[in-house]
């Protein structure tokens, strides 16, 4: 009826009605919103994919086609393949981890009780307070001379204070440390996930399940697991890209080090990138990531709408 | 049954809460240790508290400044953020049937591509093109590109909840579309839309690769590249400044998450959260 009132009016009038319909005013809505995120993260994502086949360096943005020839140098590279094997384990060890805990501190936290507020304010802080601040203390805390966790290990009689572990300086307890800090960041934001996903059952399941006398251990298995398995597999697919393309942890703690023993891929690129100026190189490392990426939007698409998250 | 389910939150709530916030207990108590105690073995507990950490994080590095800047930062882009989000977000709500839930997922999946991969090209059209190198303005550019698809998802999912009646009530009263949506709908998601202002600052707060990246002077850092590149000085470190300047941004965003939490939930799954 809009439309049929603005054939008849002046030219003036016929515009304003031109917004109401609904297709114009949605390009006109959205369009910002796509035309920023083209110009910010598609055309880089692009420009990382070409420089990636260049000999580009720092001072530049374009270099000689050198077609696979930085992917080769990479895969040559001992250091860029520890770094693919190290990405994963710390991803995976980490996640298995915190969908654990999640799982667990999401359950005990839905149900009102005396305390939750401070107890669940205590549980935010780690993924609360910014990240490179609170590694920055992790490396306070596994400091090779004042380490509280030795003091505590000490004082357990599970270490000797003789031979005080260096939890970033020795190869295996540095991988350790960057995988605890990473799933002590990640578990308040999986919790919260997963206290969605359980929030999000309606109160027919439950009463349903009581009726038909299914409680504790057989209804979490039977019932309440099932109902929440894609919220969680979103939860895991959120902490798997952001633990794998993380530079924050490793840069920090350990810079890759002992001997290359914890560089990620993350941290491979940035100092192939901007440390040795080598830009071709680090783009093409970078794009190691893209697999990752990948496989999380597609568990994403999949999950995500099940899960109505999206 | 209530007491088998209290004791099921507390046994397991309280060992978790003590393991996540026991690192900041520590960085508050290294914090109040003079410098000269930090490291003596026979004073880990029992040491003589001072505030002289946080004088001197105030009075002779350069903390204020990053916080300034961590601010000034952040309040630019919630605003740029929200200028071309809230209406994104809408329209991908509302109006656009299964155009825009395909594209309302393309956005969404934009939030997962990580700086990581970004920052290398970024940097050098920062550098080249836009002539932005060390200053802070490179960042107010350039963080949008993740904040933005946050604010859309989140939004979205706000948007959501609010039914479709309050709208078609106002265009049968006379409102024009837009007109419904600045005087119905933006009003009512006030909430809503404060939650995404908070996590979208927080967002800011946290980047670091970016403005490692981007910045290279001191005085021109933001509060997560300030602290680690100089609080510590090559073999030097201030370890009681450095968890004062750790804590004092962090207590207080912990605390305003847990009271948007709820809010945070509702947007994160579209309103299927009552």
């Amino acid at each position: 009826m809009a439309t049929a009132v603005a054939a008849r009016g002046s030219r003036r009038h016929r515009l304003r009605y031109v917004a109401e319909r609904r297709s114009v005013l949605a390009t006109l809505l959205i369009s910002p919103a796509v035309l920023f995120i083209t110009a910010l993260v598609g055309i880089p994502l692009a420009l990382a994919v070409y420089l990636a086949f260049t000999n580009a360096r720092a001072g530049s943005l374009t270099g000689k086609w050198v077609g696979l020839a930085n992917f080769r140098t990479a895969w040559n590279d001992p250091i860029f393949r520890g770094s693919l094997w190290h990405t994963a384990e710390m991803t995976f060890i980490s996640q298995a981890v915190v969908v654990v805990c999640a799982g667990l501190i999401a359950h005990a936290l839905v149900h009102r009780f005396h305390g939750r507020w401070f107890l669940r304010f205590l549980i935010l802080l780690p993924w609360a307070a910014p990240i490179s601040l609170t590694v920055i203390g992790f490396l306070w805390f596994y400091d090779p001379q004042a380490s509280i966790w030795n003091w505590f290990l000490i004082k357990l009689h599970l270490v000797s204070p003789l031979n005080k572990p260096n939890w970033l300086g020795t190869p295996h307890a540095a991988m350790a440390s960057i995988i605890t800090v990473q799933a002590w960041r990640t578990i308040p934001f999986a919790t919260v996930i997963f206290l969605a996903g359980i929030s999000s059952i309606p109160q027919e399941v439950n009463d349903a399940s009581a009726i038909d006398g299914a409680t504790g251990l057989k209804k979490f298995w039977y019932v309440s697991l099932p109902l929440q398995l894609p919220i969680a597999l979103v939860a895991v697919l959120f902490g798997i890209i952001f633990t794998a393309t993380d530079m924050v942890v490793p840069y920090i703690l350990t810079n890759g080090g002992p001997f290359n023993s914890t560089q990620m891929i993350t941290t491979w690129a940035f100092t192939t990138g901007i440390n040795s100026g080598n830009i071709g190189e680090g783009a093409a490392i970078s794009l190691f990531l893209l697999p990752v990426l990948a496989f999380v939007a597609v568990g994403m698409l999949v999950f995500a709408r099940k899960a109505e998250v999206t | 049954m209530t007491l088998r389910r209290n004791l099921f939150s507390y046994g397991v709530a309280i060992p978790f809460a003590i393991v996540l916030a026991f690192p900041f207990v520590w960085m508050f108590v290294t914090s109040l240790k003079p410098e000269a105690q930090v490291y003596d073995p026979t004073k880990v507990w029992n040491f003589d508290p001072t505030l002289a950490s946080y004088g001197f994080l105030f009075h002779h590095t350069d903390y204020v400044r990053w916080l300034e800047n961590s601010a000034f930062v952040g309040v630019l882009v919630v605003l740029i953020t929200l200028v071309i989000a809230l209406p994104a977000g809408y329209a991908l709500a509302r109006l656009s049937g299964r155009v825009g839930r395909s594209m309302g997922v393309g956005i969404f999946l934009t939030y997962l591509v990580p700086p990581t991969l970004l920052f290398l090209p970024l940097s050098r059209v920062v550098a080249q093109y836009l002539h932005l190198s060390d200053r802070l303005w490179a960042l107010v550019v350039v963080y949008p590109s993740f904040t933005v698809p946050f604010a859309i998802w989140l939004l979205m999912g706000f948007f959501k909840t609010i039914p479709q009646e309050l709208e078609d009530a106002a265009l049968v009263d006379g409102c024009t579309r837009l007109g419904s949506l600045v005087r119905i709908v933006f009003p009512i998601s006030i909430p809503g839309i404060l939650t995404v202002v908070i996590f979208t600052f927080s967002l800011v707060i946290n980047e670091f690769v970016y403005a490692i990246t981007f910045i290279s002077s001191s005085a021109n850092r933001t509060l997560p590249v300030g602290v680690p590149t100089d609080l510590i000085r090559g073999d030097l470190f201030n370890w009681p400044g450095i968890m004062g300047a750790i804590l004092i941004p962090s207590i207080p965003l912990a605390l305003i998450y847990n009271a948007f939490l709820n809010r945070f939930i509702a947007g994160f799954t579209g309103g299927a959260f009552r």
